[in-house]
């Protein structure tokens, strides 16, 4: 209780930088200018409700479901290499993994799109083995290529934490009662490092279902995601009302889906991210 | 050969250039209670560990039943270990942990719940089922490791310094819990300890270890009585060790005096380590005595006090329930049935 004062000036940031904005987000969704002034109206939240939109909002849910799942297979075995036991090629291993990390968001990006296009890298060298020229860029697959690599390593470190956390003797234990390591792997080390994977999983999956330069760059345009449309409704539409209500509404299943992943989390160990 | 079920024969290990075991050779019976007793980083539990089938041995033979398994991995081996920090699932209950084996062998539900059921009662633990891990203490904790490994009904247990975190009630009352198991349920126990009062009193056969070499193997009372260099004499239990010289058989000179002794073989005038236990010297009246010495210290240890009386350059413990005063002059008896001797070792 003494220190409570050093606490302040987080709470005043907390006030002007998140719960105000939110506040006024809130605001700006269920209010519309009108002739006669401001009036209170669910109409932004309706419109949402139009299949236009609804389709773009379950494209976005469906894409970074995608990549979660991607980003789990890929991610998983490699957090194990990394947590192997070979101590020297394991700390050159995650350097390597961090590497890119540093570089900026965009720039990678970008850098994916030089490999994709028509005539980008990828295309030239497969009309050097005269083949023919594949579609790549502006695709689905695309974008969902994009986002699995800019995420991955969100799957990978916090499974990585866990799983280099789990006792070697549990997995001696299980051996000698007499466990094959396909065994030893479903009963001890995957419940185990559950933490970890839930983390991974909801670190993924909010930034994928709400990017929107990914699905720009690497989309072109063609793959509308709830994060470009809430984009579109600020930037170019100048909406700001039905942009408000489009992001509580991703608000929402953002917190609907870290209420799920929270609740299964806690059957387990803690240990995780939440 | 049958008796044996398991013979390590000059069974070597390096970690990275070290030698953590320098060709051991070692029988075990079946259904006795063996303890490899020694300081840490003897080589004790990683005997256990080849044994158990965690390490693979550099060179040398492991013999089951007269069967090499080198290479055969632990979970095809028909021991069972009972680990250090015990090493239980934390993600499930006290039944899943136990029945984690038997679930492998894929028995059917009742024979499983049955099974869990008699080993629980076996270690005191009836109606603990559905307990998490992390809500039982060291103690219990401890039952339950034992308990998952003996369900497997395991020819060897191993047992890695099982008793080691807890406090030394527990520990008392854990070792004749332990000792009363292996009788019952006559399977053969390997325990590692570096606890020699816990070697002494639960072994039938204990084998002292030090730098990756066996020192003496033999039962308790001949570890402690007939100890085969100063060493073992030194880790088992406490020891006056002195230099002295082998006159003749039966009759050593030591701290400047003549005394019979109980031992033979010697050349004449070969010189020997003498070892006497505190306990077994006898604190008499000058005049009676065999040796003379003044007290420098006295602790109670609670049963018996210990003393420190210098005679000529030479302190000896001694171990008494009647004390002398610091200061005061002393007679020390020490009887020829008490006075070992051994081959003097030459110092590394």
């Amino acid at each position: 209780m003494k220190k409570n004062w050093m606490s302040y000036p987080y709470i005043v940031w907390m006030l002007i930088f998140i719960f105000i904005p939110l506040l006024l987000v809130l605001f700006y969704s269920v209010t519309m200018r009108t002739d006669q002034g401001l009036i209170f109206t669910l109409d932004h939240y309706q419109r949402f409700l139009e299949p236009i939109y609804l389709k773009v909002l379950f494209r976005s849910i469906y894409l970074a479901f995608i990549c979660t799942v991607l980003c789990l297979v890929l991610g998983y075995p490699m957090a194990m290499i990394l947590a192997g036991n070979d101590f020297k090629r394991k700390n050159i291993m995650v350097f390597l993994f961090v590497i890119p990390m540093w570089m900026n968001f965009l720039l990678r990006t970008y850098a994916w799109m030089t490999l994709l296009e028509r005539r980008g890298l990828i295309n030239t060298f497969l009309s050097w083995l005269r083949l023919a020229p594949l579609n790549l860029l502006y695709t689905q697959e695309a974008v969902v290529l994009g986002m699995v690599y800019n995420f991955l390593p969100f799957m990978v470190l916090p499974i990585y934490s866990v799983l280099s956390k789990i006792d070697q003797q549990l997995i001696e234990a299980a051996e000698d009662l007499g466990a094959d390591s396909v065994t030893v792997f479903r009963k001890i080390i995957f419940p185990l490092s559950l933490p970890g994977v839930i983390s991974g999983i909801t670190m993924v999956f909010m930034p994928a279902v709400t990017t929107f330069v990914i699905s720009r760059l690497l989309g072109g345009g063609q793959f509308t995601l709830i994060g470009n449309l809430i984009e579109q409704q600020f930037l170019y539409v100048g909406d700001w009302n039905f942009g408000s209500a489009i992001s509580m509404v991703m608000m929402l299943v953002i917190l609907l889906s870290m209420g799920v992943m929270s609740r299964y989390d806690k059957e387990h160990e803690g240990g995780g991210l939440w | 050969m049958t008796q044996n079920i398991i013979n390590l024969v000059n069974v070597s290990k390096n970690y990275n250039g070290t030698e953590a075991l320098k060709s051991v050779n070692l029988y075990i019976r079946k259904n006795e209670f063996l303890t490899l007793l020694g300081p840490s980083g003897c080589g004790k539990t990683t005997t256990l560990r080849i044994i158990g089938g965690f390490e693979e041995p550099n060179s040398g033979e492991v013999l089951f039943n007269g069967v090499n398994i080198n290479s055969i991995p632990p979970f095809k081996r028909k021991v069972n270990t009972v680990f250090q920090k015990y090493a239980l699932f934390p993600h499930m209950d006290v039944f899943e942990n136990i029945a984690f084996g038997l679930k492998i062998k894929k028995m059917d539900k009742k024979t499983i719940q049955k099974k869990v059921r008699n080993i629980l009662n076996l270690v005191n633990l009836s109606g603990y089922e559905q307990r998490e891990i992390n809500s039982l203490s060291g103690g219990q904790q401890q039952r339950v490791a034992i308990a998952r490994a003996l369900v497997n009904e395991p020819e060897v247990l191993l047992l890695d310094e099982p008793l080691g975190a807890l406090d030394l009630k527990l520990r008392q009352e854990m070792q004749i819990e332990l000792k009363n198991m292996q009788k019952r349920l006559g399977i053969t126990f390997i325990y590692v300890t570096h606890d020699q009062e816990e070697a002494l009193s639960m072994s039938d056969t204990i084998v002292v270890m030090k730098n990756g070499s066996i020192q003496q193997i033999g039962t308790p009372i001949d570890i402690y009585n007939e100890p085969k260099n100063p060493f073992v004499a030194d880790f088992i239990g406490e020891s006056n060790i002195i230099s002295g010289v082998m006159i003749r058989d039966y009759f050593v000179k030591f701290a400047g005096c003549y005394f019979e002794c109980v031992d033979r073989g010697f050349t004449d005038n070969e010189p020997v380590d003498v070892v006497v236990r505190p306990e077994d010297i006898k604190v008499v009246s000058e005049e009676e005595s065999n040796l003379k010495g003044e007290v420098r210290a006295v602790t109670f240890k609670g049963v018996h006090y210990e003393m420190l009386v210098r005679n000529n350059s030479i302190r000896w413990k001694i171990q008494s329930t009647t004390m002398a005063p610091v200061g005061s002059r002393v007679g020390l008896l020490i009887l020829p049935d008490d006075i070992h001797i051994m081959k003097k070792v030459t110092v590394k």
